[in-house]
């Protein structure tokens, strides 16, 4: 395979890198409502470049290589783009464009209006975020990847704070410095193995690394820090507030894109750089820290009194999803984690959780513009108000559960026919069980705006159509990518959506959905005004308020500074012991 | 005992230092100024690794230098941005503090 000279069609790479940089910068020359016209340039722009970079890929056939400045690693830096790099590109691409359609109407300056300092830099980070998960993407060196990260953080950090009130300003602050913690713990890694191979070029290190303890403690040091970024439980310090403050446009960013860097970042060190280092124990652990995300955002999604915070808690839960493909991806026969159906499964989920959770958020977002506030307990009547952005948000709920034909069903078949082959039967029970807590917060959601409403319903503002609509192509776009993958993935994997057993697997999640919504939404659900709660409840419902509540206290404690800091630490020691133990045969 | 092995275990205690710093110091400038006690024992110890010559068996390898200077204008940016959110939490809020909610919640 080349990977030491530039493929045709490798300056697209470092075109696409280039591209959103060279938006940013103009932007912030021209200033002014410039910024947005800009931006509406280069977003087509970036789109065509990502489709050109996905025709090239499929035209060579193999890995898109570009040699900065000719020369060849380890001295030069190579751009690199597989076929993970590709597909994420492109859903970034896709992503950024309708992110941008929708934020018009929130960051727009139209002639009459006057500039805002908020519209400036959301237009600027927008474009800067884009460039550095391009760079994330394509990058093929350890020291590039962190360079990258950083970009991205730095990007992603003044997005939370736009709006300039002190709580969110707070929430940035608690995200910069927890995310500063995560890169040094992964630059402490990377120098440990320059010292130990002398190279951080992804092949050229993946053919030196051995399973030895320079290796180990490189790996464990990366991933707690990587970790820290991605807001993986019991990580996931600064989320919350991060995603549930933040405007909805920008929010759309965080959480759809922002913390998918990271993220393919930890895909690129266990499966590019050290799948032989990897060992079994480890791997069931960043499984197991996904299981427990799952649970517990999803539990706590369900008992928020606002829309966007219900929103940010289900991000956490489904960066629980992302982690599940690792124990899958685990052959025992070659001791190593395989590219294979548990790794295009697990790229699947981040490619429709990126679609969905845009869309979802974009809705939340219009349904708070509408009313002024998003308590849940307040929605009733949205539907019939606004049903284009509540139709986006229930398409959005049902891509994340993973119903036919969703990328995310698509994934978690993947994963299933993983965890069958591996025979690691607990995670099934896991994949399985996430979509029955992602129908519970959606039923949560679905009945408070069908709920009849007995006076008028007051919107404070009219929404933009074309807002609407771009949140529901991005919903739209998720829930139907099981059908445009039809092509590379193998079809036998897509079943008619109306056969029995995919039927009775739907009403069973939505029937378990809807009795965990019964039981540990914080207002009774099916309570019709205001009657006292409480003494009518049964045995059964203070039970699960119990569970509910006590999943709380567990999240506020994990969301403690000291708690948090000393858990990173602890991971990684964990990480670094598992490293040692290999199970025998 | 050799000097590199003496500056890598310097900026292995510095790496300490920051942690714990980061860790227990409940003031944000105090968290950075650990973060940056942290950045500077991963210098340190890289510088180190440099002197090694670990790859190229030269007397010192010239690689961690160009690589250094990069992390350290990285550092700087990222301590300038971090200030710059502080000094706007401390305009807005008259306080640095960084506790979640005001404790009058529930």
């Amino acid at each position: 395979m080349e990977l030491w000279t530039s493929t045709h069609g490798g300056a697209l790479l470092a075109a696409a890198v280039l591209l959103p940089f060279v938006g940013m910068l103009l932007g912030l020359l021209l200033g002014g409502r410039q910024v947005q016209r800009v931006a509406f340039v280069f977003m087509p722009l970036g789109l065509a470049l990502a489709l050109a970079i996905t025709a090239a890929w499929l035209g060579e056939g193999q890995t898109l290589v570009y040699l900065l400045g000719g020369w060849a690693p380890p001295l030069g830096i190579a751009l690199r783009a597989d076929g993970p790099a590709v597909a994420m590109l492109l859903t970034v691409a896709g992503v950024v464009c309708g992110i941008g359609i929708y934020a018009r109407a929130d960051f727009g300056t139209p002639l009459g209006v006057k500039e805002s300092r908020a519209a400036f830099s959301y237009w600027l980070l927008l474009m800067a975020v884009w460039g550095a998960l391009n760079l994330v993407f394509v990058s093929g060196d350890l020291f590039t990847l962190y360079v990258a990260l950083e970009l991205l953080t730095f990007a992603g950090v003044p997005l939370v704070c736009l709006a300039g009130s002190g709580e969110t300003l707070r929430a940035a602050l608690r995200y910069m410095l927890f995310a500063l913690c995560g890169s040094v713990l992964y630059l402490l890694g990377a120098v440990l193995l320059y010292g130990g191979y002398g190279t951080l070029d992804i092949p050229l290190l993946a053919d030196a690394v051995q399973p030895e303890p320079i290796a180990w403690a490189a790996l464990a040091l990366m991933t707690a820090g990587l970790l820290a970024k991605t807001a993986l439980f019991p990580l996931h310090i600064w989320l919350p507030p991060a995603h549930g403050g933040a405007p909805a446009a920008a929010s759309a960013v965080l959480s759809a894109l922002v913390i998918k860097g990271s993220w393919f970042l930890v895909v690129r060190l266990w499966f590019d750089v050290m799948p032989g280092v990897v060992t079994l124990p480890s791997a069931q652990l960043l499984g197991a820290l996904g299981a427990m995300a799952i649970v517990i955002g999803s539990v706590v999604a369900l008992r928020q009194e606002r829309l966007k915070l219900l929103v940010a808690y289900s991000t956490m839960a489904q960066i629980g999803y992302l982690f599940l493909m690792f124990p899958l991806a685990f052959d025992a026969t070659g001791n190593a984690l395989m590219h294979g159906a548990a790794l295009s499964g697990g790229l699947l989920q981040a490619v429709s959780h990126a679609t969905a959770k845009a869309g979802m958020f974009m809705a939340a977002g219009l349904i708070y513009a509408a009313l002024g506030h998003d308590r849940i307990a307040d929605l009733a009547g949205v539907a019939r108000a606004l049903p284009v952005s509540v139709l986006a948000f229930v398409l959005a709920g049902i891509a994340l559960m993973g119903v036919v034909p969703s990328g995310a069903y698509l994934a978690k078949k993947l994963l299933l026919d993983a965890a069958d082959g591996s025979g690691q039967w607990w995670w099934t029970i896991v994949l399985q069980g996430g979509a029955v807590f992602t129908a519970g917060y959606v039923v949560l959601v679905l009945v408070s705006v069908l709920r009849r409403r007995s006076a008028a319903l007051v919107l404070v503002k009219r929404v933009s159509r074309r807002s609407e609509f771009a949140a529901l192509a991005l919903a739209a776009a998720s829930l139907l990518l099981a059908l445009a993958a039809l092509g590379p993935v193998p079809c036998h994997l897509v079943s008619n959506p109306l056969a029995p057993k995919e039927l009775a697997t739907t009403v069973l999640v939505l029937v378990g959905g809807a009795l965990l919504a019964l039981g540990l939404s914080r207002a009774p659900l099916l309570a019709t005004g205001r009657s006292a709660a409480g003494a009518s409840d049964g045995r059964l419902r203070q039970a699960a308020l119990a569970v509910g509540m006590a999943f709380e206290q567990a999240d506020r404690l994990a969301r403690r500074w000291p708690v948090a800091s000393i858990s990173l630490l602890t991971l990684a020691a964990l990480f670094g012991g598992l490293l040692l133990v290999s199970v025998p045969k | 005992m050799n000097v590199e092995t003496l500056f890598a275990l310097c900026g292995c205690a510095l790496v300490g230092i920051g942690l714990y710093g980061l860790i227990v110091q409940p003031h944000p400038l105090r968290k950075l100024v650990a973060f940056n006690i942290m950045g500077s024992g991963v210098f340190v110890l890289f510088g180190a690794l440099a002197k090694r010559g670990a790859a190229a068996g030269m007397a010192a390898d010239p690689v961690p230098q160009a690589l250094l200077i990069t992390a350290i204008v990285v550092a700087f940016a990222a301590t300038a941005v971090t200030v710059a959110l502080l000094l706007r939490l401390i305009e807005s809020t008259a306080t640095a503090s960084l506790a979640d909610e005001p404790p009058s919640g529930d």
